[in-house]
């Protein structure tokens, strides 16, 4: 019999309920994994050892009781959170985060939290304060990041499922380079409350999952309006897995980004052109948006300026979201912070500081703003865009060190997006052979249209073999 | 002309920012802080003269009554559960007054 730890959220809770398999032996096999691998991999923190006594208690609520692995930014009582920062070393939260507490509601147990960029700046987990996590297909690759625990420890099948957020690309990243689903909701669509502050205006929780079927499971549990959220959506919360199978007949979808110099000729573009074909022959309209025309109208599609006003936004947000760490109240004093948020706090200081302020942070928002019209004008034509999640495999470690725009280079192809506050899913859409290292497909769409997403991944997701967990997940 | 970051400059935004930095961190900042200003000051090449800032999802003021949810509420244990330094059910905090004797 396959080991219980491989199986799906969606497989996991009819097992459950059906009762051909206890929780015993399913948090044996995922217990097993994590003592297996853990110690390599460094995917988890913390480990909650109530798990299974916890899980049993669930059998009748929707998850069933099904182990996941929670990025170490949501607040978690009675699990260490510390956001993978020495500021917060020993930190034990006195509230729960509300996508936490949705989760436990609906039956999900959180089995440990895992590693992740400190604070979430960073593409790869490799300036997490507790050493980087290994990518599980090739230990000498970064995992991405910044919820690389999270996408390692889905994709080595150290839990069920898994949560993480996304800033700029800190979902989709990680998911493309681990080979396992991630979804960026739309911003507003699930709530921020007890998620470690990094980008105000820009965090997004979400669902890192085996399949599209699981990411749909788990966005219906966490997403929808909460109290103490006032940036989140009023719109009801539809049961996104029930919608699933609806496909892209009658779809128009633009492919974006890809005839960018650096992805000429690359496995990047062939793959994505295939997506493209693929999607065509069921039914959709498939065009490409071309850079070189755009440039006037289309911002958006011009990722020369996207560094820049990501680059802004968010160092102007750390600065002021990390200036509540003082040591007085909890966590430890400002000396304690690594290298990356000193300079992401010091540069935010700058661009938000008297006579810099209009210069640059005002500028910065009002070039957001024309990104988020000229996505506006791209949503009138299409329904979906396509594109590359990054733009080649997981980097080697140390790839990234001394370039302080690094993080930003391969956050390039989802900064525009989330500085939109648009929805995206990153799907595996290629492995290579020889180092064993995926691709992730991207697709994205307008506010609100996670439905619309979830549907064209499925069908990518049921048409293609790119998926190790699909296949299981029909038996 | 681009920006150019000096060690005093560094000197400066760590004091605002309220970070420590040692004499040997300044020059690798102000050569990053330079490096990636240069980068954002590219976006002076775009006319931003006709922008209106319009959020991204649409929402507008989002307001709430005026009370107290007292189930937010910590516990005087809870607020101070977390704190290196307490005194008599307090925070101690840095001394930012000089004692005259």
């Amino acid at each position: 019999m396959k080991k219980l730890n491989t199986l799906t959220l969606a497989s996991a809770v009819k097992k459950l309920k059906s009762k051909e398999i206890s929780h015993k032996e399913l948090y044996a096999d995922v217990s097993e994994a994590i003592a297996g691998k853990n110690k390599e991999l460094n995917a988890y923190l913390a480990l909650n050892t109530e798990a299974v006594s916890q899980a049993e208690k669930l059998l009748d609520t929707p998850l069933a009781g099904v182990p996941v692995a929670v990025k170490d930014n949501f607040l978690t009582v009675g699990l260490e959170t510390t956001a993978s920062s020495n500021v917060l070393r020993g930190f034990n939260p006195p509230y729960e985060s509300t996508v936490t507490s949705r989760l436990k509601k609906a039956g999900g147990v959180v089995v440990g939290k895992t590693n992740m960029d400190a604070w979430a700046h960073g593409s790869s987990t490799e300036t997490s304060d507790f050493g980087p996590t290994k990518n599980p297909n090739n230990l000498a690759h970064v995992p991405g990041g910044s919820s690389g625990g999270s996408a390692a420890a889905v994709a080595a099948n150290m839990c069920i499922t898994a949560l993480g957020s996304e800033t700029a690309g800190s979902i989709r990243i990680p998911s493309a380079w681990c080979g396992t689903v991630g979804l960026k909701p739309t911003y507003g669509r699930v709530p921020r409350t007890g998620v470690v502050a990094m980008g105000s205006s820009l965090d997004s929780p979400g669902p890192m999952t085996k399949t599209v079927e699981d990411a749909a499971i788990l966005l219906s549990v966490i997403a929808g309006k909460d109290p103490y959220d006032a940036t989140t959506g009023e719109l009801p919360v539809p049961d996104y897995a029930s919608n699933l199978k609806k496909g892209v007949k009658g779809l128009k979808i633009g492919i974006c980004y890809m005839d960018h110099p650096q992805l000429k000729g690359t496995q990047t573009e062939k793959s994505v052109e295939e997506a493209g074909k693929l999607f065509e022959k069921n039914g959709a309209t498939v065009e490409k948006v071309a850079l070189s025309d755009q440039l006037e109208d289309n911002t958006i599609l011009n990722p020369d300026y996207a560094v820049g006003v990501y680059t802004v936004v968010q160092r102007s947000e750390v600065s002021s979201n990390l200036a509540r760490y003082d040591g007085i109240r909890y966590g430890h004093n400002r000396s304690t912070f690594g290298a990356e948020a000193k300079r992401r706090i010091m540069l935010g200081t700058f661009t938000l500081s008297k006579g810099y302020a209009d210069k640059y942070y005002v500028l910065a928002e009002k070039v957001r703003n024309l990104y988020i019209k000229n996505f506006a004008q791209l949503f009138s034509k299409y329904d979906l865009l396509i594109s590359t999640a990054t733009p080649g495999p997981a980097l080697k470690f140390g790839e990234s060190e001394g370039n302080p725009l690094f993080g930003e280079l391969t956050d390039l192809l989802n900064e525009p997006s989330s500085l939109s506050g648009l929805t995206g899913i990153s799907v595996p859409c290629y492995w290579d052979k020889k180092t064993g290292l995926p691709l992730g497909l991207s697709i994205m769409a307008n506010h609100w249209q996670e439905e619309t997403v979830l549907r064209a991944a499925y069908l990518y997701e049921q048409e293609t073999d790119f998926n190790p967990w699909t296949k299981e997940a029909h038996e | 002309m681009a920006t150019k970051f000096t060690t005093d400059d560094v000197t400066h935004i760590a004091s605002l920012a309220n970070i420590p930095v040692t004499d040997g961190e300044k020059k690798s900042l102000a050569d990053g802080f330079t490096k990636t200003i240069g980068v954002v000051e590219e976006l002076n090449k775009l006319d931003v003269s006709v922008v209106t800032a319009v959020h991204m999802t649409g929402l507008s003021n989002v307001l709430r009554e005026d009370e107290v949810d007292k189930k937010r509420m910590f516990t005087q244990e809870q607020a101070l559960a977390n704190a290196p330094n307490t005194h008599n059910g307090y925070f101690v905090v840095d001394q930012l007054i000089e004692q005259d004797d």
